[in-house]
């Protein structure tokens, strides 16, 4: 079963008096653990994609599956379920709550599904060693570096073993060093776990530890395959 | 369980992220509760003491006269002795003690001045526990016997009479007949009282001196009945009732004085009304700190939301933080006027505005009382209210879109 399909999804938006395309007829299919990046320039469409496939937007018209599960026809407090049980989600900034330790951010979402306190300990601890954050759970965000904070966020997308991860423009606000850790964190996570990753990014160097790129352009898809046979 | 705590958590912790905020709204809320207790303790102790005075000031809690007597307290309303089944219903357990008296309109004349005052003939044995004549001597002694020839008037009268301790002055009122009777009673006490109506408006003498005065054998005007609390006062009241019969009424204190029921049931109204004034007060801080803690979290909540959290947790949320910034407030509210009622336990002093004071019957030294219902009453409807106010931040944080939350600037 796929991890996520998407049939004629359209989206506009108004801005203003202006209207303005966000997707236009997308048809996309990603299967389980595949490694797969939106690209697109800025207003492609590629967050507007990536926040209709989380249940975080409605589109306009089209059907969105994800696990198999319709999406698009869910109510809020469905779609507020998916995303706490089978979705994990890196945002570009503001990803941590600031009045929580690192291991109590990774535990958050494990709090919110009901979990007993010991599993969520078990499991933030292994998380946080897998990001290579090993001691640094009691450490609260404004105590951490950008790139310590997204690995954080990133045990949290991946703690609680959901069916896909989906990542905003991750590294928008790293360094490039700290940028290719991060990717390569991504990489080790989907080779060694299999974690489905879809991964909204304009940045080359991102695209290129991808498997798949699906570009758009004006919301319209415009590209599939591997990174290096795509368009430029 | 697991949500309830973690919103607890968030929101203790929110709560110390704007220390400043927080300590100022703790302020307020703290200084609202103490208001609260204190201004509540010193209305209620204020109140109390006026019933009590009043109560002591001679109805006593049931009073059992003519029917006539309270349009027209004098010779012509007056009573049999209680006879054998009235006194058995006066043993009750609830009664502590129980007088009869003599009340009639006279006047009273020393050698240079002229005074109305309300004759009141006694039992001194057992109206020392009723009222406050034998309490607020403060020269000479007291009535030793019903047969005693003395007289005790209040100093303010006596000043007024320009006379003193062991002078002699006449006692002069009407007889059934309505000839003037007259007799010389010499002082043997004064009084001195709280209120100058009391020390004004009564003289006291031996009941059977009064008796015999007036030519009325020993018929009297009123029994007066003080029982062990105030709620035992309606269980009295019905058995005395009871046994009475028809030709007599029986009152309890808050019929034969309709102002000091009124002040008494007041108490409980005021007690609400202010803890409601002092909230509208507090919430509009409350509401506005809460507002601005949401307007600050708008990218906090969106990412929760994004994360899966449902509405119904953010509004728990911010309710938690609300009702956890009341408890602390509460908290030290609570221990500060507990500190304060504290210092002032034997009273504060009012004498400043006595005169006033003294106008609603009440002294110028107020003990507060303070009442565990009180307390809880002011706390509990602080929550309550609270945590009502706290429902439109909360509501307004539930409503944000994540996608839009998540990007604000």
């Amino acid at each position: 079963m796929p991890a996520v399909e998407c049939r004629h999804l359209n989206k506009t938006y108004r801005q203003g008096d202006l209207e303005v395309v966000g997707l236009r007829d997308v048809d996309l299919v990603i299967e389980s653990g595949e490694f797969t990046c939106l690209s697109a320039p800025s207003g492609g469409g590629k967050t507007t994609l990536l926040n209709a496939i989380g249940g975080l937007d409605q589109p306009d018209s089209g059907e969105i599956l994800v696990d198999g599960e319709r999406v698009d026809t869910m109510s809020k407090a469905e779609r507020a379920s998916l995303r706490l049980h089978k979705i994990g989600f890196v945002f570009q900034a503001y990803n941590l709550i600031p009045v929580l330790s690192a291991s109590e951010n990774v535990e958050f979402v494990m709090q919110v599904q009901g979990l007993s306190k010991e599993e969520r300990r078990q499991r933030s601890t292994q998380a946080l060693a897998d990001v290579g954050l090993e001691g640094l759970g009691d450490r609260r965000p404004a105590q951490m570096s950008g790139g310590q904070q997204q690995r954080v966020a990133v045990a949290r997308a991946i703690v609680s073993e959901p069916v896909l991860v989906l990542a905003d423009e991750p590294t928008a606000n790293l360094d490039s060093q700290t940028s290719e850790q991060l990717m390569e964190l991504f990489q080790s996570l989907n080779e060694n776990r299999g974690t489905t990753f879809v991964i909204a990014t304009h940045d080359e160097g991102v695209m290129a530890y991808t498997r798949r790129r699906v570009r758009l352009l004006d919301g319209r898809l415009v590209g599939d395959g591997p990174p290096e046979a795509a368009p430029s | 369980m697991a949500t309830l705590r973690l919103a607890l958590q968030l929101g203790w912790r929110n709560l110390w992220r704007n220390k400043r905020r927080t300590g100022i709204m703790l302020a307020a809320i703290g200084v609202g509760a103490w208001a609260m207790i204190f201004v509540t303790a010193f209305s209620r102790g204020m109140v109390d003491q006026v019933v009590r005075d009043g109560i002591r000031a001679l109805p006593g809690h049931v009073q059992i006269h003519h029917p006539g007597f309270r349009d027209d307290p004098s010779v012509a309303t007056l009573i049999d002795r209680p006879r054998a089944d009235l006194v058995a219903a006066l043993t009750d357990e609830a009664v502590t003690s129980w007088t009869s008296r003599v009340r009639v309109p006279a006047v009273v004349s020393s050698e240079r001045e002229t005074r109305g005052v309300t004759l009141v003939g006694i039992d001194p044995e057992t109206e020392r526990d009723i009222s406050f004549v034998a309490d607020d001597l403060v020269e000479g002694r007291f009535l030793e016997s019903p047969e005693d020839k003395g007289l005790i008037l209040g100093r303010k009268m006596a000043e007024r009479l320009e006379t003193g301790l062991g002078k002699r002055v006449v006692v002069m009122s009407q007889t059934p007949s309505n000839d003037i009777a007259e007799r010389g009673f010499r002082i043997v006490g004064l009084f001195e009282s709280e209120l100058e109506a009391q020390e004004l408006g009564f003289a006291f003498a031996g009941e059977e001196q009064v008796q015999s005065l007036l030519e009325i054998g020993d018929r009297t005007s009123e029994i007066a009945i003080a029982v062990a609390d105030l709620e035992k006062v309606k269980p009295v009241f019905e058995t005395v009732e009871a046994a009475a019969g028809e030709e007599v009424e029986v009152a309890p204190w808050f019929e034969v004085d309709s102002f000091l029921f009124s002040l008494h049931t007041m108490m409980d109204s005021f007690v609400y009304l202010w803890v409601i004034i002092v909230f509208l007060a507090l919430s509009f801080g409350l509401v506005n700190t809460l507002v601005m803690a949401v307007f600050e979290r708008v990218r906090e909540i969106g990412l929760m939301l994004a994360l899966g959290v449902t509405p119904r947790n953010i509004r728990a949320q911010i309710v938690a933080e609300a009702l956890l910034l009341l408890v602390v407030g509460l908290v030290l509210g609570n221990v500060a006027a507990w500190v304060t009622l504290s210092l002032f336990k034997d009273g504060v002093d009012l004498s400043v505005v006595s005169e006033g004071l003294q106008q609603m019957g009440a002294a110028s030294v107020l003990i507060p009382s303070v009442t565990l219902e009180d307390v809880l009453t002011a706390n509990v409807l602080v929550l309550v209210l609270g945590f009502f106010a706290s429902l439109s931040p909360a509501w307004r944080a539930s409503r944000l879109e994540p996608v839009e939350a998540i990007t604000k600037v």
